[in-house]
């Protein structure tokens, strides 16, 4: 049970790339369509678990003045085993991800995971949180690609939906459509949990605003009341 | 969101003006060009701007109604988005393209960013740079005028190809008129001209921010645009492309451009610079579109450095 609420907690209530809004250079860069996004997700998923397994174990043993040299370098070497398979099996992806794939050494969803959960966690929580994570990032980062490669390129998957001589909106695959479709699924998803919040009325009235998350409004509307 | 107005002691100064007697003159100014454009495009002008308007204001409708906000299509700032939205289009546009360019306008850079007088580019112009990245083909296949498609290059366009020397040109006079290639509204000089004296004469735009750019432009075309220093043909760089109605019309929206003068001096010469540039040395014949939405985002800058001294009081600290 409390295996499954760390699980859940990666992909919803703390989903990397839309509720922490971390990793955002790989989001933006290679969501230029559904097959990267589950390409880059599954990577950067391996190389989570990976370093949130062996972090988890070696907790006691690096020194904490250290640990961040330390966490890289477990991280990188995770990403080397994964450029070398992708290189290996599927080299048309390690293409089109490019330069993204050793930069999964220093996305900060991996960093942040290694630093505030699997340092002081053990081995199974540590690795189920880390699959978590990897799993809303990747379900996050392949809605959004889906999304610019239906826009911007009229296909899903590589197959046409519209015929291959229409003409879709080309910006939306370019780095400018990136930071809309990125903008505005970080508004639609703050404006359905801000719905939700006030649905279920304020469940945070004891710990006081600042320790709740809902972005209700209600905060900032009674500051903007007593200014 | 609940407004805190507080009225000071008198005496009170009332103004006659509304963002509603703004906008109907704006669109009264507009008219000598769109009737220019429907004259040298024909129907092929009329149906953009007609398309463009029905666009931006049906978004503005619909977003209203879905957000339950006050409705504001009577403010007419959609209609006017509108129709400077068609008058940035090339003739051969299709019209879904021009239709999904007004959403665009009105629903992404306008109210998204909270309405009229939040946007913090124009929209217009946002719109028409999305555009050209979404459909380059489409928004650079120029027309002569006429009933007919025959494809022709702007005047800029020849320039930046080097074949800007015999024949090719157009003449001064086709180019003042508006007989000449390039977006629906861009074309006239006269009838913009037209236009903006209308809108100065009722004091809805002051002179500065368009006489800033229009002379930067001319210039740096007239210095660096020739053979050699000091001969570059800055009449043609003046009346070519979307300079006109770049200054007039685009570069002095209220809420896009500095509200003190010398703000106002420092958003010409920096659109003016960024133009000349662009055409001189850039990779696209015309820059007027993305100067402009350049020098937009340091509004808030130039704002800030320019905070006038209230009457009777001390120098201004900085904020």
């Amino acid at each position: 049970m409390k295996l499954f609420k760390i699980f859940k907690n990666g992909i919803i209530d703390e989903n990397p790339t839309f509720r922490l809004v971390l990793g955002t250079c790989p989001t933006l860069a290679i969501t230029t369509s559904a097959i990267n996004g589950i390409g880059m997700g599954l990577a950067t998923t391996a190389v989570l678990i990976g370093s949130n397994v062996v972090i988890s174990l070696l907790r006691k043993f690096i020194p904490g003045k250290v640990r961040m040299p330390a966490f890289v370098t477990v991280i990188a070497g995770f990403v080397t085993i994964v450029q070398m398979l992708l290189k290996a099996y599927v080299p048309s992806l390690d293409k089109a991800l490019g330069i993204y794939i050793p930069l999964i050494v220093v996305n900060c969803i991996i960093m942040a995971r290694a630093e505030s959960f699997a340092s002081k966690y053990p081995v199974l929580d540590s690795a189920v949180d880390g699959l978590g994570m990897g799993v809303g990032f990747t379900l996050a980062i392949t809605a959004l690609g889906a999304v610019r490669e239906i826009l911007g390129n009229g296909s899903i998957f590589g197959q046409y939906l519209f015929g291959e001589s229409a003409s879709p909106a080309l910006a939306m695959i370019l780095p400018p459509g990136g930071f809309l479709v990125y903008g505005l699924a970080i508004g639609l998803v703050n404006l359905l949990t801000k719905r939700q919040v006030l649905a279920a009325g304020c469940g945070a009235k004891d710990a006081g605003c600042e320790g709740c998350g809902g972005q209700c409004g209600l905060q900032t509307a009674e500051k903007e009341g007593q200014s | 969101m609940e407004i805190n107005l507080l009225a000071g002691s008198s005496p009170h100064l009332k103004s006659g003006e509304s963002t509603q007697k703004i906008m109907r003159d704006v669109i009264i100014a507009l008219l000598p060009a769109a009737i220019s454009s429907v004259y040298f495009f024909k129907v092929k002008a009329a149906m953009l701007i007609i398309v463009t308007v029905i666009a931006c204001v049906t978004a503005e409708y619909a977003w209203c109604r879905i957000t339950k906000k006050e409705n504001t299509i009577s403010d007419m700032s959609a209609a006017v988005t509108g129709i400077l939205l068609a008058f940035n289009l090339s003739p051969s546009v299709p019209i879904w393209v021009a239709a999904i360019g007004g959403v665009f306008a009105i629903i992404i850079v306008k109210q998204l960013f909270g309405g009229l007088g939040h946007n913090f580019v124009n929209p217009a112009l946002a719109a028409r740079a999305f555009m050209m990245a979404s459909w380059p083909v489409q928004m650079t296949a120029w027309q002569k005028p006429g009933w007919d498609a025959v494809s022709s290059a702007t005047p800029l366009g020849i320039i930046k190809n080097g074949g800007g020397i015999s024949g090719q040109m157009p003449e001064f006079w086709d180019m003042f008129l508006g007989n000449i290639g390039g977006t629906i509204g861009e074309t006239s000089a006269l009838a913009i001209l037209a236009g903006a004296a209308y809108l100065v004469i009722r004091k809805v735009i002051t002179l500065e921010l368009p006489i800033a750019f229009i002379g930067t432009v001319g210039f740096m075309t007239w210095m660096l645009g020739g053979e050699a220093m000091f001969t570059g043909d800055f009449v043609y760089h003046i009346f070519a492309g979307g300079l006109m109605l770049g200054a007039f019309f685009m570069a002095t929206d209220y809420t896009t451009s500095p509200v003190t003068f010398k703000g106002r001096i420092i958003m010409g010469i920096g659109c003016g610079l960024l133009t000349s540039v662009i055409r001189l040395y850039g990779g696209y014949p015309e820059g007027v579109s993305y100067s402009i939405l350049l020098m937009n985002l340091v509004v808030p800058m130039i704002d800030r450095f320019l905070i006038p001294r209230s009457f009777g009081g001390g120098a201004v600290k900085n904020a």
